[in-house]
């Protein structure tokens, strides 16, 4: 009899303390969410089917969405987000969009009208332009998201890839191990 | 004029997996003559049942792991846990002890766990360990050494005795067989003898027990010798062997009635070939200079915990696997300082 | 760790070890037998613009202008960017994209010059007395004669003899411990010119206000030791002391000469300024004796041409800008068994895949190797895990851990077990008996850090340009709604100022319309009627200014003209 009351005031002094570690430790906002967006890739180009890097990041915290949607992540964002998550790394989903190498935006200058539906459509300001002026592509805030491409009604802007430079150059990965 | 391009260093690397194995095997040979002509050629019998199996253990481990063969089997690491497992097992076991043990060691304690270089545990004491805890009576069963038992077994009776279990005349295997020096003891302080009396049996002249001096003798030398060519660092046997003797000496000086002298407890049983050829494994060993130190001392002092307290007469193989696991976090607790850094 | 050096007329000097470390086979026979040669004058120069900083250098000559010896051709503002000098007379043939000798095989913007084998040169201005020039003045001519490091870094000498004001110096190393194997350059200037680096070595002390200067010569370079005790005994060397350190690989590195020297380490993360120590190599010192006291640029420097793969090989005082394939013809050109071609050393130089590359200021060998002099691909085994490689590290890293970290992508571990503090000097590898391509690994790791890095910060940047037009949008759409909910109210009143004027207006043109019933196309009526008149041209390129493009004003003008006619009507 005394052993039951025992365990039980145990089990009751236990819980006390869980219930207020919960309310004194408690961590406002959701870091999961901030931890999961500082491993996206920030190109907010929606390929995801969300309107952006953020509500992808929520939308996995939540459990609505899968880790493998975000193709300029790529299959290392994928590994970053399991490895986070501690969920096994799946292959990217081809439904979402495949990886491509890093682009930028170019406009052809000799077709553009001036008509700024692809500055509305950039998520980060790179095009300068304005109504009836000339737009033009700030490459070094290009994301390569591509939002830009369909909004433009002469088909005036396309996606070239980054050249390597001695700058960006890298020692190649040698060969796996003979055995 | 145009080049091939490849990546720095140029020189060629000066050495190379195989030959260290091969020095190790080298280095094998004094001890192993010690045992052949302390207890008979029975030792060479279970070596080549173990070379045998580790090799076709090897192949086909690696051709299920679509691995190359031939190159793999060259760099002698099967080999070298042949040995070391073959040499730790009584001379008349039957063969098929080597065989399963040397299958269990290099299938399920190298290869599934990678291969070469992937493996936590020394697959020689795993094997070991798999038959000492599964087939008790036929490893514990030693013969007696040379000087005791009068007229030895030909390589002809060592064979039938492994693969037929037959003897010559009328011996029977209880009558031949005979307990380590180690094992005696145990069983005798159980039976609450004091050491004077169980060492005064014939078994126990010299320093580690009749025969096994020898042995251990014979490891010593090899083991010197891979330390003078450097295939080994000094850290791990100087760790072991200290911290064996100076436990050993600890407890000899509170109580010599029930404690061995730390003489004894270095020359006997597996104490120098675990220090040289077992506990240096490296890829299951520390890395770190200090903490090789301690993952030696610490195995020295786990063998003399087991010997004294434990359930078995010899704890070298424990010990290693125990060590094995503690590597890892030794190693993270011991990284040097680097150049520059604070200390 | 500290023992005594002695022998000989050297003075005794304590030496320290450092860690790990090889003996290797020096193979510097070959190349020291033959006395220093000068290269012919070749066709053509070619010089490449990329710095270390990633910049290009800018041309200050054009394709057709003719250059003279010692020219400045390119220049650049950052003091990280020395100018380069035309190493002979001729024409500046082009200034286009040619291979680069880099390890990526990549290609950049060079200028290339057609000599004329005149050899004509600008007139040279030195300095006789360089103590009269204040250390800031001659750190000025240091940067305006292009010397950069000689040791294979390249790193500009006016910075690196600049500590600043907060670090005192009292030590300057000059660097003659040619440690890796094959390399005689700096074995060929010590024997055959003293002098300059002795000159330049003081030269130095004065800029550095240091009290001191070891230089340190490997103890198997002879030559070179008895030259230079010879020439110390000609002149007024006091301050500059001789030190032998022994043979090891990589003693010549300059942490580990540091550290050999004078017991000290450098910092992690600092420089050997921090502990009041400069380190030069002795090729630097004497281009700076040769700048300062002759007003030379570095247009030449000597460089070891050597391997089986050659047929005389030697050490030869080259113009920058030569072909290596001229290099290699004057040394008696290819033997038949010539299979490899490496600039640098065979321990930390690159493979090329052809000799018409341009020989630039940081090479200090021509290595071409003959049959299996060299290795190329090793075959790798996994990694045994002995430390073997560990203990061989000058920088007491633990290279296994480094691998295990790199190959599994855990950059984050990798960079705590101290990758970057990895001087890739390849001890690793050549003791790992696994084969095992070590230093192929961490550069590959590192490279992976340093991407990893940039694209985080890329990210980081993004989602702040994101976030921002998120509120200005929001910000602009809460005005829009405020502005509306205004002009609701104010309709409501009726008694906005806009549109009590619009009535006014409207008022006026009834008026005047009845007054002049004979038309509206009278041009001065034209005139007086608008009240808003065309921009001028300033106001166009102001307008346009805020859209951040300049237009045409007279393009403006007219099609703001067009609505204004038809309100009339």
């Amino acid at each position: 009899m005394l052993t039951v009351f025992v365990v039980c005031a145990l089990f009751a002094l236990f819980g006390l303390l869980l219930g207020y570690s919960a309310r004194r430790f408690k961590v406002e906002g959701d870091p999961l969410v901030d931890k999961i967006d500082a491993v996206l890739p920030q190109t907010q180009c929606g390929q995801c089917g969300f309107p952006g890097c953020r509500p992808y990041a929520e939308a996995i915290a939540r459990g609505d969405a899968d880790i493998n949607q975000c193709p300029p992540g790529g299959e290392e964002g994928v590994i970053a987000l399991a490895d986070l998550l501690g969920v096994e790394p799946k292959p990217l989903s081809a439904e979402h969009g495949v990886e491509k190498p890093k682009s930028v935006a170019i406009i052809d200058e000799s077709k553009c009208i001036g008509c700024t539906l692809c500055i509305q459509a950039c998520p980060v300001d790179a095009i300068l332009g304005a109504a009836k002026h000339m737009h033009t592509v700030i490459a070094s805030e290009c994301t390569g998201c591509e939002l830009c491409v369909a909004p433009c009604p002469v088909d005036c802007i396309y996606m070239e890839p980054v050249k390597e430079t001695l700058a960006t150059w890298r020692w190649p990965e040698p060969k796996a191990v003979g055995q | 004029m145009r080049f091939p391009t490849a990546q720095a260093p140029f020189l060629a690397p000066v050495n190379s997996v195989n030959r260290i194995m091969l020095e190790v095997l080298v280095a094998l040979i004094p001890g192993l003559a010690a045992l052949v002509w302390q207890f008979g050629p029975g030792v060479l019998v279970q070596c080549m049942i173990a070379l045998l199996a580790a090799e076709l253990g090897e192949a086909a481990m690696l051709s299920l792991r679509r691995r190359p063969i031939v190159p793999t089997l060259k760099d002698y690491s099967a080999a070298l846990t042949a040995v070391l497992l073959a040499i730790s097992l009584p001379p008349l076991a039957p063969w098929w002890i080597p065989a399963f043990g040397t299958l269990f060691a290099i299938i399920i304690g190298k290869h599934l766990y990678g291969g070469l270089g992937y493996n936590p545990f020394n697959p020689a004491m795993v094997g070991y360990a798999v038959l000492l805890i599964s087939f008790p009576q036929h490893m514990t069963a030693w013969l007696p050494p040379k000087e005791l038992s009068g007229s030895a077994l030909s390589f002809a009776d060592n064979w039938n005795a492994i693969f037929s279990r037959t003897l010559p005349w009328d011996m029977t295997f209880d009558a031949l067989t005979m307990a380590t020096p180690l094992d005696t003891i145990k069983t005798q302080l159980g039976l609450n003898r004091l050491l004077d009396e169980i060492q005064s049996g014939g078994l126990f002249s010299g320093i580690g027990g009749r025969g096994w001096q020898w042995v251990n003798f014979g490891f010593l030398l090899g083991g010197l010798w891979m330390l003078k060519r450097g295939i080994i660092a000094w850290q791990i046997p100087v760790g072991f062997l200290a911290a064996l003797f100076a436990v050993a000496l600890l407890f000899f000086l509170i109580d010599p009635a029930v404690y061995p002298t730390p003489l004894f407890q270095c020359f006997s049983g597996a104490a120098m070939v675990g220090a040289f050829f077992i506990a240096t494994d490296p890829v299951s060993a520390s890395t770190t200079p200090r903490g090789r130190l301690i993952y030696g001392a610490l195995i020295g002092l786990l063998v003399f915990v087991i010997r004294s307290w434990g359930g078995y007469p010899d704890g070298v193989a424990f010990a290693v696997l125990l060590l094995n696991l503690a590597a890892p976090t030794i190693d993270h607790y011991t990284r040097p300082r680097v150049y520059g850094h604070p200390t | 760790m500290a023992r005594t050096q002695g022998g000989g007329s050297v003075n005794l000097f304590k030496l320290w070890n450092f860690h790990g470390g090889l003996h290797l086979d020096g193979h510097k026979r070959e190349s020291c037998r033959a006395p220093l040669a000068v290269a012919h004058l070749p066709e053509r120069l070619v010089f490449p613009l990329q710095q270390r900083n990633g910049e290009d250098s800018k041309p200050v000559i054009a394709p057709g202008d003719r250059v003279l010896k010692g020219q400045v051709i390119a220049h650049d503002d950052s003091p990280f960017n020395p100018p380069i000098h035309a190493s002979s007379s001729g024409i500046v043939r082009a200034i286009e994209d040619l291979p680069l000798p880099h390890p990526s095989g990549l290609s950049g913007a060079c200028i290339v010059i057609e000599t004329d084998g005149e050899d004509a040169a600008i007139d040279f201005a030195g300095i006789a007395d360089y103590r009269q020039c204040s250390p800031d003045e001659l750190r000025r001519m240091i940067y305006e004669a292009g010397i950069v490091g000689l040791g294979g870094a390249a790193f500009p000498t006016s910075v690196k003899v600049a500590p600043g004001s907060d670090r005192k110096v009292d030590t300057l190393i000059l660097n003659g411990a040619e440690c890796e194997p094959y390399i005689t350059c700096d074995d060929s200037l010590l024997s055959h010119h003293p002098e300059d680096v002795l000159e330049g070595a003081k030269i130095l002390l004065h800029i550095l206000q240091a009290e001191r200067c070891l230089l340190a010569v490997e103890d198997d370079m002879p030559d070179a030791l008895a030259a230079l005790e010879k020439a110390k005994r000609c002149g007024d060397f006091e301050a500059i002391q001789l030190v032998r350190v022994p043979a090891i690989y990589p003693t010549g590195g300059e942490k580990q000469l540091i550290s050999v020297l004078t017991g000290r380490e450098v910092p992690m993360r600092g420089i050997p300024a921090d502990i009041g120590i400069v380190c030069q190599n002795v090729g630097t010192a004497a281009a700076v004796y040769n700048a300062v006291v002759h007003g030379t640029p570095l247009i030449s420097r000597i460089v070891t041409v050597t391997g089986r793969g050659v047929k005389q090989p030697q050490n030869i005082l080259a113009r920058i800008g030569t072909p290596l394939a001229d290099l290699i013809q004057q040394c008696g050109g290819h033997t038949n068994e010539a299979e490899r071609l490496v600039l640098g050393g065979p321990m930390m130089g690159f493979g090329v895949p052809t000799d018409d590359l341009p020989l630039t200021k940081s090479a200090n060998c021509i290595l071409v190797a003959g049959r299996n002099e060299l290795i190329g691909e090793k075959r790798a085994l996994p990694c045994i895990r002995c430390g073997a490689c560990a203990n061989a590290c000058p920088v007491n890293l633990l290279p296994q851990q480094l691998y295990w970290y790199g190959r599994s992508d855990q950059i984050e571990r990798a960079l705590d077990y101290n990758l970057f503090d990895c001087i890739e000097c390849g001890c690793c590898d050549y003791v790992c008996p696994s084969h095992i391509p070590l230093v192929q690994h961490f550069r590959a790791t590192k490279g992976k850090a340093v991407a990893k890095r940039r694209e985080r910060e890329k990210a980081d940047h993004a989602r702040l340009r994101f976030e921002s037009r998120q509120l200005r949008k929001e910000q602009e759409k809460r005005e829009r709604a405020e502005s509306a909910k205004r002009k609701k109210e104010t309709l409501g009143t009726g008694k906005a100022p806009e549109i009590l004027e619009a009535i006014e207006r409207a008022k006026l043109r009834r008026a005047e319309k009845t007054a002049q019933p004979s038309g509206n196309s009278d041009p001065i009526d034209h005139d007086k009627r608008e009240t808003v008149t065309p921009p001028t041209a300033a106001e166009a390129h102001r307008t346009s200014a805020d859209t951040g493009h300049i237009e045409n004003p007279s393009d403006d003008r007219k099609s703001e003209a067009q609505p204004m006619s038809s309100e009339i009507d």
